[in-house]
């Protein structure tokens, strides 16, 4: 469904190679996880299929089109949370249905129930300083499922948060992409979280970014923290370590 | 509220009459400094004459102030838009600036005429910098990743401008006005220092030629309680208009 053919991207400014020749399938309702070190181009990746960015070499199609601009069937949610300050949940969440003019009559029922899965049912007319940072990235992940995304592109969405609504966050993301199955590119820095949400884990290597390997995650859904013991977790896990350090893998005293 | 303000309440009490009591127990002289009792007999003994003074004061504040927001806010748009226009049109901003009011306000009045145009132009000279200022650091300050969530939206750049720059700029905004508007007070008793025949610098000019003290500083504190009023209305237009955009942030909810 998403697939990139050698794709390269050079920022002109400072002259910087951000990704070199990456190529990569995403089937449609996949979930693919990219980690990698610092700089190794993931956000970039994510631009580039977003559309926000163009591509120096090779190119991005989607369903059998190139990707030369943001497109409605595509949402993006960010590290931080990016609500409007000065509009109420609600109003957030619809956001950008209501700039493309795609609201409808239903919209609004249709933000309601998304917030209610999200738990946040009372909370639709508060404004987002009222809410907890857990609160308002649950806020930024309703706003891009409202779009009814076939990719849903994801960058970082948890770095901001303590750990413990992390892990939180990360079980209810996969409960309710197990009941809408859109394709998910998930960039994230934490090993166990690529290896417990993702199908399949792409690890990336910097300066130039380009994909080291992909690793498929075996493990069967649905999901949970209890797996993190398992065997297949644990050799899944070792091995993305060991893609990204290297030879120099760290070791403790 | 009231109890907030009790302790500046306590204060001005005290000032003041710390001040009635210096003036009447060593004796100053009334042109030299009068006692708060005096200001108050001899302003209002005056009253329709300090009134026709305040109003005329206020319409320049006003009309000043008028135009710093309509000129201010297109401008700081302007600049936002783009780094090139930014630096042809900033340098000359910091040049209006740099020069003091008080020195073009006698140039003015020749050119357009002893009238209230060149009064209003030099209270839009003093005040508009600091909306200019506020407004383009408020559309500047637009996180990327907001822009960003436009752009992913398809918003054109008016949108963009429209339904995100211009309202996180809000707060920007209304900062610089509650600046402009306590300095549109300022610009407009420098203009009329120089030249006018009404007004409450007016006023002050011919009461302290005739030594008629009290009724000068009887029109300073009407120009330090219009300064006040207007920051407050300014205030709260804000509070009413953009709750968002004002008052102490509330603490989040624990989770």
């Amino acid at each position: 469904m998403i697939r990139l053919e050698g794709v390269g991207k050079r920022f002109a400014r400072g002259d910087v190679e951000a990704l070199r020749d990456v190529s990569l399938n995403v089937a449609a309702g996949e979930f693919v996880a990219i980690v990698g070190a610092s700089g190794c181009g993931k956000s970039t990746l994510l631009r580039l299929v977003a559309g926000l960015v163009p591509a120096t070499t090779g190119r991005v199609v989607l369903d059998g089109t190139p990707v030369v601009g943001p497109r409605a069937d595509t949402a993006m949610v960010f590290q931080a949370p990016t609500l409007l300050p000065w509009a109420d949940v609600l109003r957030n969440v619809t956001f950008p249905l209501r700039l493309m003019k795609q609201a409808g009559g239903d919209t609004e029922a249709r933000a309601r129930a998304l917030l209610e899965t999200a738990g946040l049912k009372g909370f639709e007319n508060r404004l987002p300083k009222e809410l907890s940072g857990g609160m308002q990235q649950r806020v930024a992940i309703c706003r891009a499922l409202l779009q009814q995304p076939r990719v849903l592109l994801m960058d970082e969405p948890f770095g901001a948060l303590d750990a413990l609504t992390r892990e939180e966050m990360s079980l209810e993301l996969l409960r309710i992409w197990s009941g809408l199955r859109m394709a998910v590119l998930f960039v994230t820095h934490s090993i166990s979280e690529a290896v417990l949400l993702a199908d399949r884990v792409v690890v990336m290597s910097p300066r130039p970014g380009r994909v080291a390997e992909v690793i498929e995650v075996g493990l069967p859904r649905p999901r949970g923290f209890e797996q993190e013991g398992t065997p297949e977790f644990q050799a899944a896990a070792q091995r993305i370590r060991a893609l990204i350090y290297g030879e120099r893998m760290p070791r403790a005293a | 509220m009231l109890r907030s303000s009790l302790p500046s309440l306590v204060a001005l009490v005290l000032v003041v009459a710390g001040w009635e009591a210096a003036c009447r127990f060593l004796h100053i002289r009334e042109f030299v400094l009068p006692a708060p009792s005096a200001i108050w007999a001899q302003s209002y003994a005056a009253w329709p004459n300090v009134l026709h003074h305040t109003l005329a004061t206020l319409g320049t504040v006003m009309w000043g102030f008028t135009a710093s927001v309509v000129i201010s806010l297109p401008l700081a748009m302007l600049i936002a838009a783009s780094p090139a226009i930014s630096a042809a049109i900033y340098p000359l901003l910091v040049v209006t600036q740099s020069i003091p009011k008080v020195a073009l306000a006698p140039i003015l009045i020749i050119a357009l005429g002893s009238n209230e145009l060149p009064r209003i132009i030099v209270t839009f000279l003093v005040a508009f910098f600091p909306l200019v200022v506020g407004t383009v650091a408020g559309l500047l300050a637009t996180p990327p990743e907001l822009i960003e969530l436009g752009k992913s939206c398809r918003a054109s750049k008016l949108q963009e401008l429209t339904r995100i720059r211009l309202p996180f700029a809000v707060p920007f905004v209304f900062g610089g006005l509650k600046v402009a508007a306590a300095l549109a007070v300022v610009g407009a008793v420098v203009a009329e220092f120089v030249g006018a025949d009404a007004g409450l610098g007016y006023l002050i000019q011919t009461s302290m030629a005739f030594f008629k003290t009290p009724l000068a500083f009887g029109a300073v504190v009407i120009l330090a309680a219009m300064g006040i009023v207007l920051f407050q209305v300014v205030t709260l237009i804000e509070k009413l208009l953009f709750p968002w955009s004002s008052g102490a942030d509330q603490p989040p909810p624990g989770m």
